[in-house]
C-alpha cells in the first residue's frame, strides 16, 4: 500500500533574530503512523510542530499540510485547518481562566454545533483517558504540573482531529500516566487516520509506538525513517544519542 | 546607529504599530457586524471592565464638580453672577469633564487590565493554544471586551455627569449660599445649551481606543512577566494619548464650525 504524506516540510529554514533553528530540513509526516522527533532540548522539536500548525512561518521554504501550503494561507484559512489538526503543548498552555473541563470542552464548544451532553460525554471519555475525570472542576492553578499536562494532552484528542501533534506528552509523568498516555497515542492511530507526530525525550515510549522516527540535530534533520531502522542507524550521533553516552561526536 | 538611520527605524517601528491596531481594529468590527459575539464573556467583562470602575469613576468626577463650583461660586456670587454657576458646573462636567475623566480613568484601570490579562496569557502560551484550535483571539476575547467598554463607558459619564453636578451643588450650597433650586435651575440651562449626545459619542471612541489599544499591547508581549508589565505601562500611555487627540479631533467635528 503506498503511503500517503499528510503534512510535509520542504527546505525549511528557521531563524529567531541571529539565531539559526532549522537549517534546510525536509520532513514527511506519513498518514495513519505515529512520528517521533526526537533530539537535544533545544534542538527546534517543538518549532516544527509548531511549522506544522501555522503558528509560526519559516524563514524560507514550504510547509504542507494535505495539499495546502501553510505558509502562504490566510489566517480565516488556516484556523479551518487548524480545527483538523490538535497539538497538545509541552508545558500544557490551559486557559486559566476557565475549569479544566471547561478548558477540554473549549474546541468542541466553540467550533462545533455539538449539544451540551454530548459534549460532555466526549470530554467525560477524553478525561477518562488520562484519568483526571474527577478534577473536572479545577481551575487550572489548582492542579499539578503532570495534570494539567494530562488535562492538555485531553484537550488535544477531544475532537478526534485526523493529525495530533504531542509536545513532549509523558515527559515529566509518573511511570503510569506515561503508559496510560502512550497506550491512548497508540489506540488514536488505529482508527481510520489517527496521524500522531510526537516529539519525546521517552525512548521506552517511543521505541513502543513509534513507526517512524526522524533526529534532529544542529537545524537538521540527520536521520529519518521507520523506527528499526533509525535505531540500528550506523550515524555515530545517532547511536550517541540513543545511547545517551557523553562520549561521542555530540558536543556537550 | 546614525540619526538617520535611527528615524527611519522608528517611523518604520510606527507604521508597523499602527497597521498592527487597524488591523486588530478591523478584525475585531468584522466579528462584532458578523455577530459573533460571546454573550456571557461580554457581561462578565463588563461586570469586571465597567461596574468595577464606577467607585473611582465617581469619586473623580464628584470632586472635579466640586472644584469647579468652588472656584466658580464664590467669585461669581461675590459679582452678582450667582445664577450661572450651575450652568458653568453642568456645561464643563457633560461636555468635556465627564467624558475625558471618565475616559482617562478607565483607560488607567481598564485598560491595564486588559493588557495584563491577555500579556500574560500570551506569555504562558494561551494565546497560541487558542490559535491551534483554531480560535481567533480577536473574536473570542477582544470582542467582548470591547463591547463591554462600548457599552459601559457611556453610562459610566452619564453617572459621572450626574454626580459632578451634586458635587457642584453640594459645594455651591456650602461656600457661596447657592439654593439647590437656583443651582439646579441654572444647570439645566447649561446642560439644555450643549449636546449631550456629543459627549456620549466620544466615549464611544474613547471605549473602543481602551479595549482596542489594550488588548493589542497584550496581544504584542514579548519575553516574560517583564514584557507584561512593559505592555501594560504600554497600554495606559498609549490610549490616555490616542484619548486626548481623538478628543480634540472630535471637538474639532462637532463643534469646530459653529465657532
Ligand atoms: N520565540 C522564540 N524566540 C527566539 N528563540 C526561540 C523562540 N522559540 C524558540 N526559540 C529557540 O529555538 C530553539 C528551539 O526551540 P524549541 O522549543 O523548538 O526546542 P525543543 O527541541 O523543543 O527543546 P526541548 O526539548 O527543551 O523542548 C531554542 O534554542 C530556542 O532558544
Ligand atoms: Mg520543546
Amino acid at each position: 500500500m503506498p503511503e500517503r504524506v499528510i503534512a510535509r516540510l520542504e527546505d525549511v529554514s528557521l531563524a529567531f533574530g541571529e539565531r539559526v533553528v532549522l537549517k534546510n530540513c525536509s520532513l514527511d509526516i506519513v498518514e495513519g503512523a505515529i512520528t517521533c522527533i526526537v533530539g537535544l532540548s533545544g534542538a527546534g522539536k517543538s518549532t516544527i510542530l509548531r511549522l506544522i500548525d501555522g503558528l509560526i512561518k519559516p524563514s524560507t521554504g514550504h510547509v504542507y499540510v494535505r495539499d495546502q501550503d501553510v505558509c502562504h494561507t490566510s489566517e480565516r484559512e488556516l484556523n479551518k485547518i487548524r480545527r483538523s489538526i490538535s497539538l497538545s503543548f509541552q508545558f500544557a498552555a490551559l486557559l486559566d481562566s476557565l475549569t479544566l473541563g471547561q478548558n477540554v470542552s473549549l474546541p468542541l464548544v466553540e467550533n462545533t454545533r455539538m449539544a451540551g451532553a454530548a459534549i460532555a460525554k466526549v470530554v467525560d471519555k477524553a478525561l477518562d483517558a488520562v484519568g483526571l475525570q474527577y478534577a473536572y472542576d479545577n481551575l487550572p492553578a489548582e492542579l499539578s504540573g503532570g495534570m494539567l499536562k494530562r488535562a492538555g494532552f485531553a484537550r488535544a484528542i477531544v475532537t478526534d482531529p485526523e493529525l495530533i501533534l504531542y509536545d513532549e506528552p509523558t515527559t515529566g509523568l509518573d511511570p503510569i500516566s506515561v503508559h496510560m498516555i502512550t497506550k491512548t497515542i497508540m489506540r488514536l492511530r488505529e482508527r481510520s487516520s489517527g496521524t500522531a507526530v510526537v516529539t519525546s525525550h521517552d525512548l521506552p515510549s517511543i521505541y513502543m509506538m513509534a513507526d517512524y522516527m526522524a533526529m534532529l540535530f544542529e537545524g537538521a534533520i540527520i536521520a529519518y525513517g521507520p523506527c528499526d531502522d533509525v535505531r540500528k542507524s550506523q550515524n555515530p550521533i545517532v547511536q550517541q544519542f540513543l545511547a545517551g553516552e557523553e562520549a561521542g561526536p555530540i558536543p556537550i | 546607529m546614525n540619526v538617520l538611520e535611527r528615524v527611519g527605524e522608528r517611523t518604520s517601528a510606527f507604521f508597523e504599530y499602527a497597521g498592527g491596531l487597524t488591523d486588530l481594529t478591523a478584525s475585531s468590527l468584522s466579528f462584532l457586524l458578523r455577530a459573533r459575539i460571546r454573550f456571557g464573556e461580554t457581561v462578565a467583562q463588563a461586570y469586571l471592565l465597567g461596574y468595577q470602575s464606577l467607585a473611582i469613576v465617581l469619586l473623580t468626577s464628584l470632586f472635579t464638580g466640586m472644584v469647579i463650583s468652588l472656584e466658580s461660586a464664590v467669585q461669581a456670587v461675590q459679582y452678582g453672577f450667582g445664577n450661572i454657576v450651575g450652568t458653568a458646573v453642568a456645561y464643563a462636567s457633560a461636555r468635556e469633564l465627564g467624558p475625558m475623566l471618565t475616559g482617562i480613568v478607565v483607560a488607567g484601570r481598564a485598560g491595564s487590565a486588559i493588557a495584563a490579562e491577555i500579556g500574560s496569557m500570551v506569555v504562558t502560551e494561551q494565546i497560541e493554544a487558542l490559535r491551534s484550535m483554531g480560535i481567533e483571539p480577536a473574536r473570542y476575547l477582544v470582542v467582548p471586551r470591547l463591547l463591554a467598554l462600548i457599552v459601559m463607558l457611556p453610562l459610566l459619564t452619564i453617572f459621572a455627569d450626574v454626580i459632578s453636578i451634586l458635587g457642584g451643588a453640594w459645594v455651591a450650597k456650602t461656600y457661596a449660599h447657592i439654593a439647590y433650586a437656583d443651582f439646579m435651575q441654572s444647570a439645566r440651562t447649561g446642560i439644555s445649551m450643549m449636546d449631550l449626545d456629543k459627549g456620549l459619542v466620544k466615549t464611544l471612541v474613547f471605549a473602543a481606543i481602551i479595549a482596542l489599544v489594550g488588548s493589542f499591547q497584550g496581544l504584542r508581549t514579548r519575553g516574560g512577566a517583564a514584557g507584561v508589565g512593559k505592555s501594560t505601562t504600554g497600554a495606559v500611555v498609549i490610549s490616555m494619548i490616542l484619548i486626548f487627540i481623538a478628543n480634540f479631533a472630535l471637538s474639532l467635528i462637532f463643534y469646530g464650525a459653529s465657532a
